[in-house]
């Protein structure tokens, strides 16, 4: 995995790249989190995501889940096809942003 | 692409979240040599790579190791198997459940993927040198 942030407009725009799995989740939430602590909104893209299993899905849930408890919020961009599935399996889409 | 009516395919992996990825590389090219559709090849991949994580999480609770473990897949008469096999702590069966579907936190939901994908999950304990064994089965029709 390989990310990017980008600031436009005071939103916080994280682009993840590769496979989310269980090897990067620390990394990906190393990236994330402290952006949501700063409480920032962060839109994450993720058009590039070729794949993410569970552990990913973990870390959307988390961020979503702090996000809203500091009164931010994250959004999902660009989802791609593969990652869509994998959020629609788990049954939350209606739970996190989809934008 | 081959059709082929049957495959048997094993391969040994370090027990070691960094090895997941060549577990679905392993996956994939398997079933490249197969003629189904690339969203249930997706699906399989990830079901494969849950139970390879769920190894490394809770039979060996992320603990450092050289132990391995080893993938089988099997398909023959649009049977599909997938053998797991390690040698960490044993399954306790009866703790194995995902977490419900409406209940929103993270984690459990990798056994929930494998349930949805595969049509069947069985723990069985292993034989020597293997302490767990899992089979993954599902119809295939190809």
């Amino acid at each position: 995995m390989s990310y990017k942030v980008t600031e436009e407009g005071g939103i916080s725009i994280v682009h993840l790249d590769g496979e989310i799995d269980m090897d990067v989740t620390e990394k990906a939430k190393e990236v994330i989190m402290p952006l949501i602590e700063a409480k920032k909104e962060v839109h994450l893209n993720l058009k590039e995501v070729q794949y993410m299993d569970s552990s990913g899905i973990s870390v959307l849930i988390e961020s979503h889940q702090k996000a809203t408890e500091l009164g931010t919020k994250v959004i999902l961009k660009d989802i791609s096809k593969s990652v869509l599935k994998v959020i629609m399996m788990a049954k939350l889409e209606q739970i996190l942003n989809l934008g | 692409m081959n059709n082929l009516a049957q495959i048997s395919e094993q391969r040994d992996f370090v027990v070691s979240s960094s090895s997941l990825k060549d577990v679905r590389s392993f996956s994939r090219e398997v079933f490249e040599k197969v003629n189904i559709e690339q969203d249930l090849k997706d699906e399989l991949v990830l079901a494969i790579a849950e139970a390879a994580q769920n190894i490394v999480k809770h039979a060996y609770q992320g603990e450092d190791t050289e132990d391995k473990m080893e993938i089988k897949i099997s398909l023959a008469n649009g049977n599909l198997e997938i053998g797991f096999f390690d040698k960490g702590r044993p399954v306790e069966k009866d703790k194995i459940r995902h977490r419900k579907i409406d209940d929103i936190k993270p984690g459990g939901l990798g056994t929930f993927f494998i349930q949805q994908i595969m049509d069947a999950v069985v723990f069985k304990e292993g034989e020597k040198p293997w302490i767990n064994h899992l089979i993954l089965s599902k119809k295939i029709d190809y």
